[in-house]
């Protein structure tokens, strides 16, 4: 089997922005839209400040409250672990954004531009498919199936692998299979210590943090 | 809207999914309470009538809430996991029963009103759940708050029953302790409610609810509580004092839904359960 994950190393981020920025051009999202996005979070007081910067987005989650919650089906899970949008089905109710626990769901209701007129890119990649539906972080499905069908790796082999793992300049983010244990995020994972988004909620996140080299 | 790691308040449900759980609640707990309580022909035909009214302008205003309204009927599609599925599906049912029954209390048949406080149960029940479903708000997904809506929507029910006793002339002493009860019941599970969320929920959205709980307590449960045994101890000149009280205890049960959607929907933000590590560790020695 394989079980599609991401991983981010906390050590790494410098919070530029870059997967965020590629995330938009790839996936075309309006502005407002971010279905990945640096957080810039602030722990201690003066003097004793530490300071993160940690990519969120869709988790695709073992046990997706979002799949649950849907009363259409659109949201489903692949047995990849991708949790996907049949924009066809959606009714745009939001309660998959409501049942989220990481915030990573959007309903854009009417079309938006970044300066009121769509520019010649945005008129091209205008989906009207995406309006008043949830829409989210699909890890560049689609790049994945198509990397796939042509024998490439997803993670190893940057057109098989998500646009945000591609730009980061760091290396911060890493995607691969969780289920071969030889794949870069098994390695990542088996040498660092690490940690999951509000694991207490039981949703099983396929987004790993890394925070110290392995004891 | 902040993406900032605090809680914030969730912006996609707005007074139309309020008004949902407020009508619904409403309309559910009056079907309940219509056949409980024993109200028979004309009365019991315009009440199940009124409460299938309040769940069909719940229903309205949520369906006004859709991205995509044209599409209503995909909420039929996951019946195995949604709630909200499950909760069109009993309104589906519930409406044509209730009209059913209210058309045969009209006609001096009572035995259906049963069957619409069946499915008016299954139809909070499933309604509650779907607040509970939404694991990204802390204070609804906290498990009491099933108990809460159903607790709500009884007492809710109750008062519109009396509410509407100047009306329909209907109301033995012992639906009047019947409310007395429910009304004792949903403050007592409120209080259960409320605790569980202390340390959990976000600052704000706590006292968003406390405003609310305040106006349960003492306008929704203390003053009709009051008139009500004011009532009782007047005897017959009471259905005045038993309308006030019904008043009340709906209308602070619908401002407790009102804010617990509007403006106590906080999500839980982000959190770092570890800090990273960077750079030269301190010498440990």
């Amino acid at each position: 089997m394989t079980r599609w994950a991401m991983v981010a190393d906390l050590r790494r981020c410098v919070g530029c922005q870059t997967c965020t920025a590629a995330c938009k051009v790839t996936n075309a999202t309006p502005p407002g839209v971010q279905w990945r996005r640096v957080l810039d979070m602030e722990f201690g007081e003066y003097p004793q400040v530490r300071r993160a910067f940690v990519p969120v987005g869709c988790q695709h989650c073992d046990e997706p409250p979002c799949v649950d919650a849907c009363p259409s089906t659109a949201t489903r899970k692949r047995p990849d672990g991708i949790v996907t949008m049949d924009y066809a089905l959606c009714i745009g109710c939001a309660y998959c954004a409501v049942a989220c626990p990481y915030q990573a769901r959007y309903r854009t209701l009417r079309a938006s531009f970044a300066y009121g007129e769509p520019m010649e890119s945005e008129t091209l990649t205008h989906d009207e498919a995406r309006l008043a539906v949830a829409t989210k972080c699909t890890f560049c499905v689609d790049r994945i199936d198509d990397g796939l069908a042509r024998g490439l790796r997803p993670g190893v082999d940057p057109e098989a692998t998500p646009a945000c793992v591609n730009a980061c300049i760091a290396k911060a983010m890493t995607f691969g299979d969780l289920d071969d244990p030889d794949s870069n995020v098994s390695q990542l994972l088996a040498a660092h210590r690490h940690f999951r988004m509000h694991e207490e909620l039981g949703t099983g996140s396929g987004f790993f943090y890394l925070w110290d080299r392995g004891a | 809207m902040s993406y900032g790691p605090n809680p914030w308040q969730q912006t996609q449900w707005d007074w139309r999914a309020a008004v949902n759980f407020m009508g619904g609640g409403a309309g559910s707990g009056l079907l309940m309470v219509t056949a409980l309580a024993a109200v028979k022909g004309g009365a019991a035909a315009a009440l199940l009538l009124l409460g299938i009214a309040l769940v069909g302008l719940g229903l309205a205003c949520v369906w006004a809430e859709l991205g995509r309204p044209l599409r209503a009927l995909h909420v039929f599609f996951n019946r195995r996991t949604s709630w909200m599925t499950r909760e069109a599906i009993a309104a589906t049912l519930l409406l044509p029963v209730a009209v059913v029954a209210a058309v045969a209390a009209w006609g001096g048949v009572d035995g259906l009103q049963w069957a619409a406080a069946a499915l008016a149960l299954a139809f909070i029940y499933a309604q509650s759940r779907m607040l509970q479903g939404a694991r990204g708000i802390v204070a609804w997904r906290e498990p009491r708050v099933v108990a809460l809506l159903l607790a709500t929507s009884l007492a809710e029910g109750g008062g519109l029953l009396w509410l509407t006793q100047p009306w329909h002339g209907q109301g033995s002493p012992m639906a009047a302790w019947l409310f007395g009860v429910l009304l004792l019941a949903r403050a007592i599970v409120w209080l259960g409610y409320r605790r569980r969320l202390d340390g959990h929920a976000a600052p704000r959205a706590l006292r968003a609810l406390d405003g609310a709980g305040r106006v349960l307590l003492i306008g929704g449960t203390a003053a009709p509580l009051v008139l009500l045994l004011a009532a009782t101890v007047a005897g017959s000149a009471s259905s005045a004092s038993l309308a006030l009280a019904g008043l009340l205890a709906a209308a602070a049960g619908a401002y407790l839904k009102f804010s617990l959607v509007t403006r106590a929907g906080y999500n839980q933000g982000f959190a770092l359960r570890e800090v990273p590590v960077r750079g030269a560790r301190p010498f440990i020695g």
